[in-house]
């Protein structure tokens, strides 16, 4: 079976979801997260589904259990870029992820976790910026 | 009517042929891409409801039309368990599994009619409409 790849980016996780996933593929993914949190100590986990064009009951559940099972291994997870007619039906579906961070994109995410932001006032500087 | 199209289901990749069948026909339909959004997603409440709790079954998607408008008609059949106690299963937040029990409820809000017939022993069926 296919897997997401999880990429470290500093003391946080970065998962990019571009494909539509399949209910075994979204539990692997989900177990693949917690076990990289718990072996890399991570302190943030970014969750990047600009690329999902829906978001069902079961891709929220796996959201709010990686983002308690992260919570509870000290990590902050923040789902970035869902698109807003994602966000209307998941509403409507009357699933709110009131325990799951967002961001609008994943430097708005990184800021969010705060401590990766180091990496990017890197970069900043070396920009002149 | 046009003929209409059924698909089976039979493991989680069937879930994700559904979807992308369901967008295609909603996108064919010109339905804008919130009420696409609606529609894959309950598409996808129900046949993995199909696939799980219905021990597999099929989908048949078509477009319809009545009253000048044209829809479409998704229609989840399985010949599984069946449901007991119907109200009990369309509450918000009940399973008896371990979902979020939001499957039917939230496909029934996300449609613009839905019905279900469901006898034990002999399986379930969940018809949903959404109209353009
Ligand atoms: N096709 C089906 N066959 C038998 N039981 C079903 C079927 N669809 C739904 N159910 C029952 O209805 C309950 C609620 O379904 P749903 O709202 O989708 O929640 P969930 O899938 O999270 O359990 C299920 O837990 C199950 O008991
Ligand atoms: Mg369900």
């Amino acid at each position: 079976m296919d897997r997401i790849p999880i990429l470290k980016l500093g003391s946080a996780l970065l998962v990019t979801i571009q494909v539509d996933m399949h209910d075994r593929l979204a539990k692997a993914l989900e177990d693949d997260i917690t076990a990289k949190i718990m072996t890399t100590g991570a302190k943030g986990v970014l969750i990047d589904i600009s690329g999902l064009d829906i978001v069902d009951s079961f891709m929220g559940r796996m959201l709010d259990t990686i983002a308690s099972v992260g919570r509870m291994l000290d990590a902050t997870t923040v789902v970035v870029g869902m698109r807003p007619p994602v966000a209307i039906t998941l509403v409507e579906l009357g699933l709110t992820l009131v325990g799951v961070k967002t961001a609008l994109n994943v430097e708005r995410g990184m800021a969010l976790i705060g401590i990766s932001v180091d990496d990017f006032e890197e970069v900043d500087r070396h920009d002149g910026g | 009517m046009t003929g209409g199209e059924t698909i089976p289901i039979r493991e989680s990749s069937d879930v994700i042929r559904v979807r992308a069948e369901v967008r295609r026909l909603a996108i064919g339909l010109g339905l804008g891409v919130v009420d696409q959004t609606k529609i894959v997603t309950a598409a996808s409440e129900l046949a993995r409801n199909t696939l799980v709790y219905g021990g597999g079954g099929h989908a048949v998607l078509e477009v319809v039309e009545g009253k000048g408008r044209r829809g479409l008609r998704l229609s989840f059949e399985d010949h599984g368990p069946g449901i007991l106690d119907i109200g009990q299963a369309m509450i918000d937040g009940y399973s008896s599994g371990r979902g979020l029990g939001l499957g039917l409820s939230g496909a029934k809000r996300l449609s613009s009619e839905f019905e279900i017939t469901s006898v034990v022993g002999e399986g379930t069926r969940v018809v949903i409409t959404r109209w353009n």
